[in-house]
């Protein structure tokens, strides 16, 4: 009796997390066939759950309208320098707030928390205005420099950071290493797995980015994918097969990137995040 | 680290300040005159403004709370030791959160058409008539919360998953050896130990759905009928849609200070240490 119990406990938490999993996967999944439909089969009801054989046709489309491959290049030149630079810097700076004693400093940190509370939209005017003075609408460093030092990077990296033991780095200087050596060959292999956490959130924040592109990015060529995609809503006539194709297109780089750093990502942001 | 701190000196304090400033000015063109207090003072008798708060709100008090007991249910669903093929599940249901925020919108734009949406051809099966999702101000609203719930449901699962993974075991073994029921545990270890992640997770969401953008602008382009304008759209509009920037940054002033408020309220309702 208590058995059998157990047993249909047991499918009930199956069933209802196949279900969940259905509904997080289905409308991934519809996506996906729907980038390899012409526009109007996927408003087909019943709807088609095979892929169809307009893949080619819908990419040349997409490629037409949009100039894909330099939209898409735009996108991953951005999220990668970014990234790359970001994860560098925060890094840099989570060690010196970590690790050394200089005038100022709680100073300094306190700034930076305070800058991790404000919402960036406050930011938005004065910034396009600076944009606008530099005369660097429509350039990647306009995307990338504002936001390169980020305060939650800094943060995350600093608590990471805190839990070397002073001991390595000691000994190192009595070595006779500089400062940058230091951080190369002895933080830099030991906090890996923060630094792969920091890159994830760095890259999924910048490829997702739609405001502030869609503030300085008004010429079509430089536009991200964001800012693209949302640009074809706007159109009269919406062909949904290359939309369809080119939401597919803008979520695989996230995939990959995602994966190949998956494992560190969830302790990483969660470690620094909630322990002090 | 002087390099970080320059950048944020430049890029975040500065317009910080700038916008406080811009905040008392009007901007026409280039011309920039100081007016005292008549922006806020016309923020607080524009009636879209205050329809762009009580939205804000309306889906922040519904949305969070739903997403947040559903990512819970599943942590602990996922988490219980008898499973079998939690990376599966693990994955899937984080699958959302890793497709691009703003192809997720579109695809559930399509989703959601009232005429040939799977939603509601799916929706006619169990007798439902067809719903105006994106052409109706409350199903508007409620199309907005379900795609935010879709996406960030299983980013929220996750950061709960890892927070019970690092509640240790011993605390179980030895409230089993006590003789605690299953049910004591969850309520006695599990959500005590919970709490810093469970705190994290709240303003975090909370902070987000303040700054809601991007579902908003995808889906209805804050409409109909205003009914999914938010502050940050509105926000957006004022500046880049009638460069009105003066407007804007008392805009941009009245969401820091709410984020605030709501931080400081969080931080003091759930966390005594």
């Amino acid at each position: 009796m208590i058995h059998s119990k157990k047993i249909s406990s047991k499918v009930g938490i199956y069933c209802l997390l196949i279900a969940g999993v259905v509904l997080s996967i289905a409308p991934f999944y519809w996506m996906l066939v729907g980038s390899t439909l012409p526009s109007g089969e996927i408003f087909r009801l019943p709807p088609k759950l095979l892929p169809g054989d307009y893949l080619a046709k819908n990419f040349q489309s997409l490629n037409e309208s949009l100039g894909f491959a330099k939209i898409f290049w735009n996108s991953l030149f951005i999220a990668l320098v970014y990234t790359l630079l970001s994860t560098l810097i925060s890094s840099m700076a989570g060690y010196a707030f970590a690790k050394f004693k200089f005038k100022g400093k709680n100073l300094l940190f306190f700034i930076i928390l305070c800058t991790l509370m404000i919402p960036s939209q406050v930011t938005l005017i004065p910034l396009f205005e600076m944009m606008v003075t530099f005369n660097w609408l429509n350039t990647y460093q306009a995307i990338i420099l504002p936001t390169l030092a980020s305060p939650f990077a800094i943060y995350l990296m600093r608590q990471n950071m805190k839990s070397i033991p002073d001991s390595i780095i000691e000994a190192s200087r009595v070595d006779g290493a500089g400062e940058l050596k230091i951080f190369f060959t002895v933080i830099f292999p030991v906090t890996r797995p923060a630094m792969a956490a920091v890159a994830i959130f760095l890259f999924m924040s910048q490829w997702n980015s739609l405001l502030w592109p869609l503030i300085t990015l008004n010429s079509k060529e430089m536009f991200t994918l964001p800012v693209a995609l949302s640009s074809l809503i706007g159109m009269a006539r919406i062909d949904y097969g290359q939309l369809m194709l080119g939401t597919t297109l803008s979520t695989i780089p996230i995939m990959i990137f995602f994966l190949l750093l998956q494992k560190h990502f969830i302790s990483g942001i969660l470690g620094g995040a909630v322990k002090e | 680290m002087a390099p970080a701190f320059l950048l944020i000196l430049i890029f975040t304090v500065y317009p910080v300040i700038f916008s406080f400033i811009l905040s008392f000015q009007e901007v026409r063109g280039l011309e920039k005159s100081f007016v005292g207090l008549a922006n806020y003072s016309r923020l607080f008798q524009d009636p879209v403004f205050y329809k762009s708060l009580l939205n804000t709100f309306q889906i922040l008090i519904v949305q969070v709370p739903i997403m947040l007991f559903l990512s819970l249910l599943i942590a602990v669903g996922l988490h219980s030791s008898m499973l079998k093929g939690k990376a599966f599940f693990r994955i899937s249901y984080f699958m959302p959160a890793i497709t691009a925020l703003v192809a997720a919108s579109i695809v559930f734009m399509i989703l959601l058409d009232e005429h040939f949406g799977l939603v509601n051809y799916l929706l006619s099966f169990v007798g439902i008539e067809p719903i105006p999702w994106l052409t109706t101000p409350f199903w508007a609203k409620v199309s907005v919360i379900l795609v935010m719930t879709w996406r960030w449901t299983g980013y929220n699962m996750v950061i709960f998953l890892a927070g019970l993974q690092n509640i240790p075991s011993e605390l179980y073994e030895a409230a089993s050896i006590d003789g605690a029921s299953k049910i004591k545990q969850f309520f006695m270890i599990t959500i005590p130990q919970l709490k810093p992640v469970f705190i994290f997770t709240v303003v975090m969401s909370t902070i987000g759905t303040l700054q809601l953008f991007d579902e908003a602008f995808i889906l209805t382009q804050g409409g109909p009928n205003n009914a999914t304008m938010t502050i940050t759209l509105y926000l957006y509009e004022a500046g880049f849609k009638f460069f009105d920037f003066g407007y804007a940054s008392a805009i941009a002033y009245v969401l820091v200070i709410i984020t605030a408020i709501i931080s400081w309220v969080q931080m003091k309702l759930v966390g005594d240490d």
